[in-house]
């Protein structure tokens, strides 16, 4: 099945704020070998906030996307500023475009990504492919 | 070899580094980013969807991407903007040896938003991330 094409322009609740800690950074740095300066997250942890907000699309049973079809096709990035320790964030998800190519449905997604005041941290951009059913 | 840090000129090339990548450190990032996908840990899973074995998440080799421009930045936070196609899986094999990814960058332009950077990230001399490109803050 298809992903229905009045999905473009839905936005999705916000999602619960996601407590940055020092440990969870820290993690986060030793296992992809970042340097760690005690308060800086690296540049793609905000993934981490943008990949709960785009299962909250994933599993939304309206949406008809089936996960294990998924693949993760592009990804892109713009910081107003990095994520730091202490941060509490939100990340609000808008499907920006949809198209179908050869049986896949390719998702466009933007994840606004805003700390406690709701001052702009980070936009993510993902691109998600749906593969399509094999025809019987 | 350019300071990117100093003096940034278009066409600068960036000190290549070299990561190597084992099935333990894609364990240790699918803890750490909360990607519990088993084509990153399990092989029978992998097979069963037609991959050649595991591979590495494609946010894992981007996040090498991000280390490599926290290296030639000089400190981490410097990033403005950086993207990338996940062109081509990353497998990586069940032993110590594990697979090499590097990350070479160019200095395309210097512009008011920043130092704009060309990315190339290969393994095993075959580009993995499609168009990998980033924008640091100048000076």
């Amino acid at each position: 099945m298809a992903v229905d094409t009045a999905l473009v322009g839905r936005t999705f609740p916000p999602t619960e704020p996601y407590a940055v800690s020092r440990e969870k950074v820290l993690e986060f740095a030793r296992a992809t070998g970042s340097e760690f300066d005690g308060r800086t997250a690296p540049a793609t942890f905000p993934i981490v906030v943008a990949f709960s907000a785009m299962t909250s699309l994933m599993e939304d049973p309206e949406v008809g996307i089936a996960l294990h079809r998924v693949v993760h096709g592009e990804q892109r990035f713009t910081y107003s500023r990095p994520v730091h320790v202490d941060d509490r964030l939100s990340a609000t998800l808008t499907v920006d475009s949809l198209r179908q190519i050869g049986g896949a449905d390719i998702i466009g997604t933007r994840s606004e990504i805003t700390d406690e005041h709701g001052e702009a941290v980070c936009t993510a951009f993902a691109t998600l492919v749906h593969r399509g059913e094999e025809k019987a | 070899m350019s300071d990117l840090v100093s003096a940034p000129a278009a066409g600068d090339s960036l000190p290549v580094q070299t990561y190597r990548v084992t099935r333990a450190d894609l364990v240790r990032y699918a803890g750490a980013s909360g990607d519990f996908n088993p084509i990153h840990w399990s092989d029978r899973v992998a097979s069963s969807v037609g991959l050649p074995g595991v591979i590495a998440h494609g946010m894992f080799t981007m996040a090498l991407a991000a280390r490599a421009l926290d290296t030639w930045a000089g400190a981490p936070g410097r990033v403005l903007e950086l993207g990338c196609k996940f062109t081509k899986p990353v497998v990586v094999p069940d032993d110590e040896e594990g697979v090499e990814v590097q990350v070479a960058g160019t200095v395309k332009n210097l512009t008011e938003d920043g130092v704009h950077i060309a990315l190339e990230v290969t393994s095993g001399g075959e580009k993995v991330l499609g168009m990998p490109k980033a924008v640091l803050v100048r000076g």
